[in-house]
C-alpha cells in the first residue's frame, strides 16, 4: 500500500466541561486510524460512539485534547483557522442532514460557487463551473438558479456531493451522507460516490451506522464502541466473520429484509445473549 | 424591549427562506402600502415645517386662547396661552421621528454588533455580554433615564440615546439566540471547512438570516423610543420651550374639563405614527413569512369532523357486502377507500392518501411500507383521529374492532383511543411531556376507569414487563433523565396500558440504535403475541418488515401499491415499483470489491489557484 | 436549589451596589447645587458653605458614598434634603401605593392573558382576530395616551370613578379599589395583548409537539391536554416575558401616578431626579433594585417548578 493520505494516532477528545468541576466524558479515547489514496474507510458505529466527532476533528470543526491527525504528512491537528484555511481544497464533507447543511436563503450557484471563491478562484471562473459540477452529479443545469427548498432530500445530498467535490479534494468527510435518504434513492447516491471516486481518485471516510451501507461502499471498515475501535479490517472479513463480540452483536442485530434468514438471525441471536448472560 | 424581542422571535423561524422582493410583497398589501404612504406623509408634514407653519410655534397671542379647531388662521385651534396647535403639532412630529430614530437607531447597532460577538464567539465571551446586557435589561430603562436626567441636561436627543443604550438588551439578546442558532447549523460548518472567514461567515449565512426579525424589532424599538419621548415630555422632564406632543398633551391635560378637544391633536398624530409603524412591520413579517405562510392560516377557519362518510348511497351495496366479508373474517379493522386531503393556498386540495383499503384481522401484524411522501403515516394517523385539524378525511368504511366511525363520531374513536386503539410512535423523547414524570403520565389515562393506587401498580407492572431494570426509578423520572432505549419501552408500555385490541406503530424502532432496535422489535413480538393484539405497522425499513409482519401493504403517492403476504412480497413482487422497491435493498452478500482508486488526478489539480 | 438561590441574591447584592453608585457618582457629577436650591439663590456663601458642611457635601465623593453605604446597610438611608423626611418613612408611604397598582396590574395582566391566549390557541378564529386587534391598539396608543384617554372617558365623561386620588387599602377596600383600577389597567392593558399573544403563540407551539398527539392517543381528555399539559410547557417563556413587563411597570406607573394624581413611588423618584434629592434618589433607587431582585427570583423558581430540567442547576 501507498502512503496514508490521512493518518490519525491515538486521538483524544473531550468536550469543554460546562461547569469548572463537571469534567464531560471522553468522546474519543485513543482512536488511530489511515486511509490511502481513493480508498474508502467505513467507520461503523452507534450513536455516542464517537464516530460523529471523529469526523469533526479531522475536519477541524472538534479540537482533540491528544494525539494527532496528519494530512499527506503534515501535522494538521492544532492549526489555527488561518493555517487551515488551504487545507479545505484538500479535505471536503457531505453531512447527513440535507436539510440543514445547504443555506436555505442562498441560490444552489451561490451554495457551489462558495468553497471555490474562498479559495481565491475568480467569481466568473468559479460561476463557469457551476454547469459542469451540476452535470457530475447528476442534476440539470438550470438547478442553478434555484433555491434548496425546491429540492428533494436526495436531490439536495446531490447538491451537498456537488459542492465537495468543486475543489477536487484528496479526501471527503461523509458523515451518514445517505441515513436521511429513502431506499432507492439512498442506492443511487451510494453509487454517485463510487462512480465519482473512481474518477477522481478521492478517498472516504465514511461515517455511518448501518453495516449494509458500509458494505456496499467501504474497502475497509473500523468498528467504534464507546469511543474506541474495537475492529478494523477489510470490509467482507469484518462483515462475514467477526472477530470482536460487539461487531456480532451489531451484526446480528441488524435485521435482514427476509423473513426466513430474519427468523434464523433472531434466532441465533437469542442463543448469543443466553450465552452471555 | 420585552415586545420586540417576542414578536421577532417567533418570527425568526419564518424569515429563513429568501426574501428577495419581500419589500415589493410587502407593499403589494393593502395595509402595508397604506402604513407607509401614512408614515411618509407624517414625515413630509413634518420636513415641510418652515412652509407650512402658520405661527411661531412658541408665540402666544392672547387673543387667541383657546382658540376652537377649524378657526382661520388657527387650523387646529390655539392652546390655553394661545399657541397655534397646527405648528407646535408640525415642530413636534420632527421631534418625534428624530426619537424614534435615534432610540431604536441606537438600541440596533449596539445590540446587534454585540449580539453578533456573543453569538458567534461564544464561549466565555458570551457569558461576559449576556451578564452585562441581562444586567441592563433586568432594570427599567424608563427609570434609569429618569435617574439620568441632570446628567442629560434634559435635551431630548441625548435621553433618547441613553433610553437607546439601554433597550438594546432586547435586540442583543434576540440576536445572539438567532446568531447561536444559526451557528449550530451544518451549512454553517460547512462554510467553515471551505475555508470562509469568520467575517465572511458573519456577513454571508448569519447576518443575512438575522436581519429579518431585527428589522422588524427596530420598528417596535422606534414606536417605544417614541412613546418614551412622549411620556418623559409630558412629566416635564426636558426642555419647554421645544414642542412636543407630549408637552402638548400634558398642556392640554391641564385643560382636560375645559376644552377636551384639544387632547386629541397630540394623541392623534401620536397614534397615526405609532399606528403606521407597527403596521409597517406586522405586513413585512407577512411578507418575509409569505412563501410559508400557508398552513397556519387554515387553523381559523376549518373545523372538519374527523371522518366524512362519502358515497354512502351509490356505493352502499358493494360495501356491505365488503362489510359482511370483513366480519365473518373477525377483522379487527377494515378501511375502504380512505383518503386524505390538505386545503391549499389557492383553495383547492391536496391529497395525500387517495383511496387505502386494507384488513388488520385478530393477531396478525401489517406492514405499511414506503418511501417518504407515500402516505404511509398519512393513513395510519388518519386511523387514528390524530391528524391536525385541517386535514379533510374520509372513507366508504371505516371500522375499528367492529364498531364504524363514521362523521358525528369523534366521541367514538376517542374512547376507542383510550381502550381497543394504542398508537406507538417513532421519536421516543419528544413523545413524552418533558414536564411530567413518567409515572404521573402514564398513569393519567387509566385514572379514569381505577383508583390512582390501582393505575399505579398496573404501570408499575408494565414497566417491569416491558424490560426496564427498576420500574420504580423510572416511574419517578423525568423524560429528560432517561434514555431513548428506555423512553421508547416506556412508550410501548403506555400504549399497551389499556389492553388495546389493535396496535398502530408508526416507526417505532427508526430512531433507535440497531442493537436496541432489535430489542424493541422482540418487546413488541411478545406482547402481541401475549396480548393477541393486531398491529399496524408502518415503516420505511424491509428488516423491520421482514421481522414482525405477517402481510405487507406496499404504498407509493398516497395510492396502494400492492399488498400480500410478507413471503410472496419479497420473493414475488408483482407490480414493477415494488420490484424496483426490493432491489433497492442493499444487498448483504457482496460487499465491494473494486480495489481503491488510484489518484493521479486528484494530485495534479487541474483549476487555476 | 438552596445555592441557586445564595447566588441569585449575591447576583442582586452586586446590582444593586453597581446601580447605586452609578446613580450616586453621576447625580453628584452632574453638579447640582443642592445647597443653593434649598435655601434659595439669595443665601450667602457662608451659609451655603454651613450646609453643604452639615450634609456632608464637602466630603470627598467616594467617601460620601461609602457613608451612606455603611447608613444604608443598618437600615437609614437618611433624610430628604429638602421636606426633611426620612427616606425609609417616605419609602413606606410611597410603595404601597406604587405597589398597588402594580400588583393589581399584574393579576389582571395575568388572568386575562392567560385565559385570552390559551382560549385563542385552542379555539382558532374570531378570538384570534379580536387579540391581533387589541395588540394592534394598544401598539397604536401607548400608555400616555391610553391613560389621558380613560380618565376623560371615565371620570370625567362618565363620572364613574375618582379621577385621582388614593385611599388606602386597610381604610376601606372599596374606595381603594376604584382608586386603583384605572390605573392598573392603564399600566396591564399593553401587557396583556403582548403576553396573551406570546401564550398563544407557546401554546399553539406545544399543541403540535408530538407528546400532545401520544396522550390524545391514549384517551387523555382534550382539556387536560390543553390546560395540564400544553399550558404547564408554555407557561416557562411566558413567565420570563411577564417578569420582564412586571419590571417595566414600575417605570410606567409614573406615568399613571402622574395622571391620576397619586402620590407613589414613582413621583417621588420623579421629583428627587429633578431637584438633585441625593438621599431620596438613592433610597428609590435601592428599592427599585431591590423589587428587581426579588420578581427575578420569584421567577426563576417558578421556572424551575415548572421545567424539570432547570431545577438541576
Amino acid at each position: 500500500m501507498s502512503n496514508p493520505l490521512l493518518k490519525v494516532s491515538d486521538l483524544r477528545l473531550r468536550y469543554p466541561g460546562t461547569g469548572f468541576r463537571t469534567a464531560s466524558p471522553e468522546v474519543l479515547r485513543g482512536v488511530s486510524i489511515e486511509i490511502t489514496p481513493g480508498e474508502t474507510l467505513g467507520v461503523v458505529g452507534e450513536s455516542g460512539s464517537g464516530k460523529t466527532t471523529l469526523g469533526r476533528a479531522v475536519l477541524g470543526l472538534a479540537r482533540p485534547t491528544g494525539g494527532t491527525i496528519k494530512f499527506d504528512g503534515r501535522d494538521i491537528t492544532h492549526m489555527n483557522p488561518r493555517e487551515r484555511r488551504p487545507l479545505a481544497r484538500d479535505i471536503q464533507v457531505i453531512f447527513q442532514d440535507p436539510y440543514t447543511s445547504l443555506n436555505p436563503s442562498l441560490q444552489i450557484a451561490d451554495i457551489l460557487t462558495e468553497p471555490l471563491i474562498a479559495q481565491g478562484t475568480s467569481s466568473q471562473a468559479a460561476r463557469n463551473s457551476v454547469r459542469q459540477l451540476l452535470d457530475s452529479v447528476g442534476l440539470p443545469a438550470n438547478a442553478a438558479q434555484r433555491y434548496p427548498k425546491e429540492f428533494s432530500g436526495g436531490q439536495r445530498q446531490r447538491i451537498a456531493i456537488a459542492r465537495a467535490v468543486a475543489l477536487k479534494p484528496r479526501l471527503i468527510v461523509c458523515d451518514e451522507p445517505v441515513s436521511a435518504l429513502d431506499l432507492t434513492t439512498q442506492s443511487r447516491v451510494l453509487d454517485l460516490l463510487i462512480d465519482l471516486q473512481r474518477q477522481t481518485g478521492v478517498a472516504y471516510l465514511f461515517i455511518t451506522h448501518d453495516l449494509s451501507v458500509v458494505r456496499h461502499i467501504s474497502h475497509r471498515v473500523t468498528v467504534m464502541y464507546q469511543g474506541e475501535l474495537v475492529e478494523t479490517g477489510q470490509t467482507p472479513e469484518v462483515t462475514t466473520n467477526p472477530q470482536h463480540e460487539y461487531t456480532r452483536s451489531l451484526l446480528l442485530a441488524s435485521p435482514t429484509a427476509d423473513p426466513d434468514r430474519q427468523a434464523e438471525r433472531r434466532a441465533a441471536r437469542r442463543l448469543l445473549r443466553l450465552a452471555n448472560s | 424591549m420585552t415586545v420586540p424581542e417576542r414578536q421577532a422571535t417567533l418570527d425568526a423561524n419564518h424569515v429563513e427562506e429568501r426574501r428577495k422582493g419581500s419589500f415589493a410583497r410587502m407593499l403589494r398589501n393593502p395595509l402595508g402600502l397604506g402604513a407607509l404612504v401614512l408614515l411618509t406623509a407624517v414625515v413630509m408634514l413634518g420636513l415641510l415645517e418652515p412652509v407650512l407653519s402658520a405661527h411661531d410655534p412658541n408665540f402666544s397671542s392672547l387673543t387667541a386662547v383657546n382658540t376652537p379647531p377649524f378657526s382661520p388662521d388657527y387650523l387646529l385651534g390655539a392652546d390655553q396661552y394661545g399657541r397655534d396647535i397646527w405648528s407646535r403639532s408640525l415642530v413636534a412630529i420632527n421631534v418625534s421621528v428624530i426619537s424614534g430614530l435615534l432610540g431604536a437607531g441606537v438600541a440596533v447597532s449596539i445590540g446587534t454588533v454585540f449580539g453578533l460577538i456573543s453569538g458567534y464567539v461564544a464561549k466565555r465571551t458570551d457569558a461576559a455580554l449576556s451578564w452585562l446586557f441581562n444586567l441592563v435589561m433586568t432594570f427599567p430603562a424608563l427609570i434609569l433615564v429618569m435617574i439620568l436626567y441632570p446628567i442629560t441636561g434634559g435635551d431630548y436627543k441625548i435621553m433618547m440615546g441613553v433610553f437607546g443604550i439601554f433597550i438594546s438588551a432586547g435586540i442583543f439578546r434576540l440576536v445572539r439566540n438567532l446568531v447561536l442558532g444559526v451557528r449550530n447549523e451544518l451549512y454553517v460548518d460547512a462554510a467553515r471547512v471551505a475555508g470562509l472567514s469568520n467575517v465572511r461567515i458573519l456577513s454571508r449565512h448569519v447576518l443575512y438570516a438575522v436581519r429579518g426579525p431585527i428589522i422588524i424589532a427596530s420598528a417596535f424599538l422606534a414606536v417605544a423610543s417614541i412613546g418614551i419621548q412622549a411620556g418623559l415630555a409630558f412629566l416635564g422632564l426636558g426642555s419647554s420651550q421645544l414642542p412636543s406632543f407630549g408637552l402638548m398633551a400634558g398642556a392640554a391635560f391641564l385643560n382636560i374639563y375645559q376644552h377636551p378637544i384639544q387632547m386629541l391633536w397630540p394623541s392623534l398624530f401620536l397614534a397615526v405614527m405609532t399606528g403606521a409603524l407597527v403596521m409597517l412591520a406586522n405586513a413585512y413579517r407577512d411578507s418575509l413569512a409569505a412563501p410559508n405562510a400557508v398552513p397556519k392560516k387554515p387553523r381559523t377557519h376549518t373545523v372538519v369532523p374527523p371522518i366524512e362518510e362519502t358515497g354512502a348511497t351509490d356505493s352502499a351495496a358493494s360495501i356491505d357486502g365488503n362489510q359482511d366479508q370483513a366480519r365473518s373474517k373477525g377483522n379487527l379493522l377494515t378501511v375502504r377507500n380512505l383518503r386524505v386531503e390538505y386545503p391549499q393556498a389557492d383553495g383547492t386540495y391536496r391529497s395525500v392518501v387517495k383511496g387505502v383499503s386494507l384488513d388488520v384481522n385478530l393477531g396478525e401484524v401489517v406492514g405499511v411500507v414506503g418511501e417518504s411522501g407515500s402516505g404511509k403515516t398519512q393513513t395510519a394517523f388518519s386511523i387514528l383521529g390524530l391528524l391536525p385539524r385541517q386535514a379533510r378525511v374520509s372513507a366508504d368504511l371505516l371500522e375499528i374492532a367492529g364498531e364504524p366511525i363514521s362523521a358525528q363520531d369523534d366521541r367514538t374513536l376517542r374512547r376507542m383511543r383510550g381502550s381497543a386503539l394504542a398508537y406507538i410512535p417513532q421519536e421516543p423523547m419528544s413523545n413524552l411531556d418533558p414536564s411530567f414524570t413518567v409515572g404521573s403520565q402514564l398513569i393519567e389515562p387509566l385514572t379514569a376507569g381505577m383508583s390512582k393506587k390501582e393505575a399505579r401498580a398496573t404501570i408499575l407492572a408494565l414497566l417491569a414487563r416491558v424490560g426496564i431494570p427498576d420500574p420504580l426509578r423510572t416511574f419517578k423520572s423525568y423524560p429528560h433523565q432517561i434514555s431513548g432505549g428506555m423512553a421508547q419501552r416506556v412508550l410501548i408500555a403506555g400504549a399497551v396500558s389499556s389492553r388495546p385490541k389493535l396496535l398502530i406503530a408508526d416507526e417505532p424502532t427508526t430512531a433507535l440504535d440497531v442493537t436496541v432496535q432489535a430489542e424493541i422489535l422482540d418487546l413488541l413480538r411478545d406482547l402481541q403475541g401475549e396480548f393477541g393484539m393486531g398491529v399496524l405497522l408502518v415503516t420505511h425499513n424491509f428488516g423491520v418488515v421482514a421481522d414482525l409482519c405477517n402481510r405487507v401493504v406496499v404504498m407509493k403517492d398516497g395510492e396502494m401499491v400492492e399488498s400480500g403476504d410478507v413471503r410472496s412480497i419479497f420473493h414475488a413482487p408483482s407490480k414493477e415499483y415494488t420490484q424496483q422497491l426490493i432491489a433497492a435493498i442493499l444487498d448483504e452478500n457482496t460487499t465491494r470489491s473494486d480495489p481503491p482508486a488510484a489518484a493521479p488526478s486528484a494530485l495534479n489539480k487541474e483549476h487555476a489557484r | 436549589m438552596f445555592s441557586f438561590m445564595i447566588r441569585r441574591l449575591g447576583h442582586g447584592v452586586v446590582l444593586i451596589l453597581i446601580v447605586t453608585a452609578i446613580t450616586f457618582f453621576l447625580t453628584y457629577g452632574a453638579g447640582i447645587p443642592v445647597a443653593t436650591n434649598i435655601l434659595g439663590k439669595n443665601a450667602t456663601p457662608e451659609a451655603i458653605a454651613k450646609l453643604e458642611a452639615q450634609l456632608g457635601l464637602d466630603l470627598p465623593m467616594g467617601q460620601q458614598y461609602l457613608n451612606w453605604l455603611i447608613n444604608a446597610v443598618q437600615g437609614d438611608l437618611g433624610r430628604s434634603y429638602f421636606s426633611n423626611e426620612p427616606v425609609v418613612d417616605a419609602m413606606a408611604t410611597r410603595l404601597p401605593v406604587t405597589l398597588s397598582i402594580v400588583f393589581v396590574a399584574a393579576a389582571l395582566m395575568l388572568i386575562l392573558s392567560t385565559i385570552l391566549g390559551v382560549a385563542s390557541a385552542a379555539r382558532p378564529g374570531i378570538l384570534d382576530n379580536i387579540l391581533q386587534f387589541i395588540s394592534v391598539i394598544t401598539f397604536i396608543f401607548p400608555t400616555l395616551i391610553l391613560g389621558l384617554g380613560m380618565v376623560f372617558l371615565f371620570a370625567v365623561s362618565l363620572k364613574w370613578v375618582p379621577a385621582v386620588g388614593y385611599t388606602d387599602l386597610s381604610d376601606s377596600p372599596t374606595r381603594w379599589f376604584a382608586g386603583v383600577i384605572l390605573p392598573a389597567i392603564v399600566l396591564a392593558i399593553g401587557g396583556i395583548a403582548a403576553l396573551a399573544a406570546q401564550i398563544r403563540g407557546s401554546m399553539i407551539d406545544e399543541l403540535e409537539k408530538d407528546y400532545i398527539r401520544t396522550l390524545r392517543s391514549r384517551g387523555v381528555p382534550e382539556r387536560s391536554l390543553l390546560l395540564k399539559h400544553a399550558l404547564r410547557n408554555a407557561a416557562s417563556p411566558a413567565f420570563t416575558t411577564f417578569s420582564l413587563q412586571f419590571i417595566g411597570m414600575f417605570g410606567a406607573a409614573l406615568f399613571a401616578e402622574k395622571i391620576f394624581a397619586l402620590p407613589g413611588y414613582g413621583t417621588y423618584g420623579y421629583q428627587a431626579t429633578v431637584t438633585g434629592d441625593l438621599p431620596a434618589l438613592l433610597g428609590a433607587s435601592l428599592f427599585g433594585i431591590l423589587i428587581v431582585v426579588v420578581v427575578n427570583l420569584l421567577v426563576d423558581l417558578a421556572n424551575g417548578w415548572l421545567n424539570p430540567k432547570a431545577r438541576l442547576t
